[in-house]
């Protein structure tokens, strides 16, 4: 089985003198949906414009099926792309610009035909041939985007942040949609995007990137219950991060208390970073909690209410389906599995306290209400 | 976008911001247009004639040929011809040096693109005469040109006062309106729609014929008219670099004016107008038969 279809190794890249990638070492699986997720300047898309061909690292090499195709030019390599905001051809209908890559490759009039016709029905856009790009919605254009990669056939579709610039409901809906595409005609997809939460819904794998190189690689569930350190834990989706102490093994002490865990293989007495998702934590009444604090904030969010609470001046997020009310005094219980415990990193202290979180501006904007 | 949302108002200072536009067009094209039309139809008396107009394509001369006989010729309408082609070969020589010209500018970086415009506009400000003066002195048999043939020993080629002396001061003073519109439409293509065509498989000369060459048709065309037009009218160059041997029809309509024959002068143009103005709309309408219809 051709177990790594594509295989970077050692990439770095500069721009000018600037560092863009550094020592990316990464593998993708044939048919496997991989994302790169990570914010903006990461250097996500600069990894997939390797993949292209569109770009050659400073150093290392790129293999496809186990051939090094690091110099290959992008039209020698069987990989196509859907381009951010789709980069469609405006001088041509959507049945030509689906025909463009079959038409290079000399297909007969009716081959051709046949193949954007498939394609059409795939995309659920068939009577649509003779429409000029300009008349169509955002989420058609996108579609057409799809179809255009995926006529040629290539054993790889590379998308660069093609969900961006749909609306939220539309954006949910092609989520799904790509999902479905990507199964049925059963090829690899690499996926670059910001957002964690289409990150976690479409991939197999996603490939955290932060300043140029790679986080964490992992699975959905992965990354989200077990993040390597303080930068993955808050940017995947809501972290509370405190520094604590390993005791011993599933023994840690954090906020003044210490707390039975699952994690071990730590030094003893090894400073750590703890993570509790906000979802995992319990409201219990004081006198039943292993740590005590008053509500500052609570925010209702539609399926639960946010609140923050705070613990010996330290932030804490909880979600919870329950009302409390501001101001409150409660206590919080924490399960030993809620508790995850990553390794200091050089993110450790930059994430997770929640009163870094409130807008500095909106500070005087809360107080002239009150007043 | 936010400036429709505001409705009435914004329109009615729209209108007010356009009224000198408006006056000064009216004023400087429209009315000026009007009156070519006017003198082109009337006699001295400004009695309405067709007589101009006949005459522009029923006036005959007698001429030598190459064979040393005198031979009878429609007189306006072989100046139009040559006018023309003279003006096509130009254009067709700007087109085919200005085109890859434009694409490489496009594609350099922004400080050398900067450069490179400057060093293309730089004869421009430079007036129109002394360029042509200066081209005739290049020319001349003794001149400079002449001097460098000499010295690879190629020359002296008699050049001044012939059709290609013409061309090349049309050329050389035409061939930036040439690049310019070229340039703009290329600078403006969305680099990644070169990047598709080479993800679906282009190679770098057929990303060139299937995608760059279609979208800059608009500066194709605009570059075409704007070369096309000033050259088919010209006179001075051809005074100067033709030796006045080759009188073409913007030769015809300044004889003419200074002649005092101003219905026949604005016949002429009034006709080379139509002409041109016909001979754009098909132009334009090839280009939409080409973009809409894709390859």
């Amino acid at each position: 089985m051709a177990e790594r279809l594509i295989q970077l190794e050692n990439i770095h890249k500069d721009y000018g003198g600037k560092t863009v990638l550094k020592n990316i070492n990464l593998y993708v699986r044939d048919k496997e949906f991989v994302t790169l997720l990570g914010p903006s300047g990461c250097g996500k898309t600069t990894t997939l414009r390797l993949i292209g061909g569109f770009e050659t690292p400073t150093a290392g090499v790129v293999y496809f099926d186990g051939k090094d195709i690091t110099h290959l030019p992008p039209h020698q390599r069987q990989v196509n792309t859907v381009f951010q905001r789709y980069a469609l051809f405006p001088h041509l209908n959507v049945y030509e610009n689906i025909a463009f890559g079959l038409r290079l490759k000399k297909l007969s009039e009716a081959q051709i035909r046949e193949r954007v016709e498939e394609m059409l029905r795939l995309i659920n856009l068939t009577g649509y041939e003779k429409s000029a790009i300009s008349r169509l919605s955002g989420g058609e254009q996108q579609r057409v985007a799809i179809a255009r990669a995926l006529v040629n056939h290539p054993r790889v579709l590379l998308l660069d942040e093609p969900l961006s610039a749909l609306d939220l409901k539309l954006r949910k809906e092609m989520q799904r949609e790509l999902k479905a595409i990507q199964q049925r005609v059963g090829i690899t997809f690499v996926f670059v995007t910001h957002d964690q939460e289409e990150a976690l819904t479409m991939s197999d794998t996603v490939v955290v990137m932060n300043k140029g190189s790679i986080q964490q690689i992992g699975t959905p569930t992965d990354i989200y219950n077990e993040p390597k350190n303080a930068f993955v834990a808050d940017f995947i989706g809501e972290s509370n991060i405190l520094d604590g102490v390993m005791l011993a093994d599933r023994k840690v002490r954090f906020s003044g208390h210490t707390f039975d865990c699952v994690d071990g293989g730590f030094g003893e007495k090894e400073p750590v970073d703890v993570v509790v998702r906000p979802e995992d934590v319990d409201i219990v009444a004081p006198e039943k909690g292993m740590l005590r604090g008053n509500v500052s904030t609570v925010t209702f969010m539609g399926v639960h209410y946010e609140i923050i609470v705070d613990i010996n001046g330290f932030k804490w997020m909880i979600q919870t389906t329950d009302f409390v009310a501001e101001g409150s005094h409660i206590g919080l219980y924490i399960e030993p599995d809620a508790i995850h415990i990553m390794k200091k990193s050089e993110y450790s202290g930059l994430y997770g306290d929640y009163s870094l979180d409130i807008d500095p501006e909106a500070v005087p904007a809360e107080s002239e209400r009150a007043e | 976008m936010t400036g429709r949302g505001k409705g009435r108002r914004g329109l009615t200072l729209e209108n007010l911001l356009l009224t000198p536009y408006s006056v000064w067009a009216a004023l400087f094209i429209l009315v000026p247009l009007a009156f070519v039309a006017y003198y082109a139809f009337t006699d001295n008396q400004f009695r309405f004639t067709l007589d101009n107009v006949v005459k522009f394509f029923t006036a005959t001369s007698s001429v030598t040929n190459e064979a040393g006989q005198s031979q009878e010729v429609h007189t306006y309408l072989l100046i139009f011809w040559r006018s023309l082609k003279l003006a096509v070969i130009s254009t067709v020589i700007c087109l085919l040096m200005g085109y890859p010209m434009a694409y490489i500018i496009a594609r350099a970086a922004p400080r050398a693109q900067k450069t490179m415009v400057t060093l293309i506009m730089i004869p421009m400000w430079m007036n129109f005469l002394i360029r042509t003066y200066a081209w005739m002195t290049i020319l001349q048999d003794t001149g400079i040109f002449n001097g460098l043939l000499d010295l690879v020993g190629l020359g002296p080629v008699h050049i001044i006062g012939t059709e290609a002396a013409v061309v090349v001061g049309m050329v050389y003073d035409y061939f930036p309106y040439m690049i310019m519109p070229i340039y703009s439409v290329m600078a403006k293509m969305d680099n990644r729609l070169l990047e598709a065509a080479q993800d679906l498989g282009c190679s770098n000369l057929q990303v060139l014929r299937r995608v760059v060459w279609p979208l800059s048709l608009p500066g194709v065309f605009s570059g075409i008219s704007m070369v096309l037009i000033p050259s088919i009218s010209t006179f001075y160059i051809s005074q100067k670099l033709g030796n006045g041997k080759f009188f073409l029809i913007g030769d015809a309509i300044e004889g003419q004016y200074v002649a005092n024959n101003l219905h026949f002068a604005a016949a002429i143009a009034f006709i080379m107008m139509i002409i041109l103005l016909a001979g754009m709309a098909l132009m334009r309408r090839l280009a939409d038969r080409h973009m809409r219809g894709g390859m």
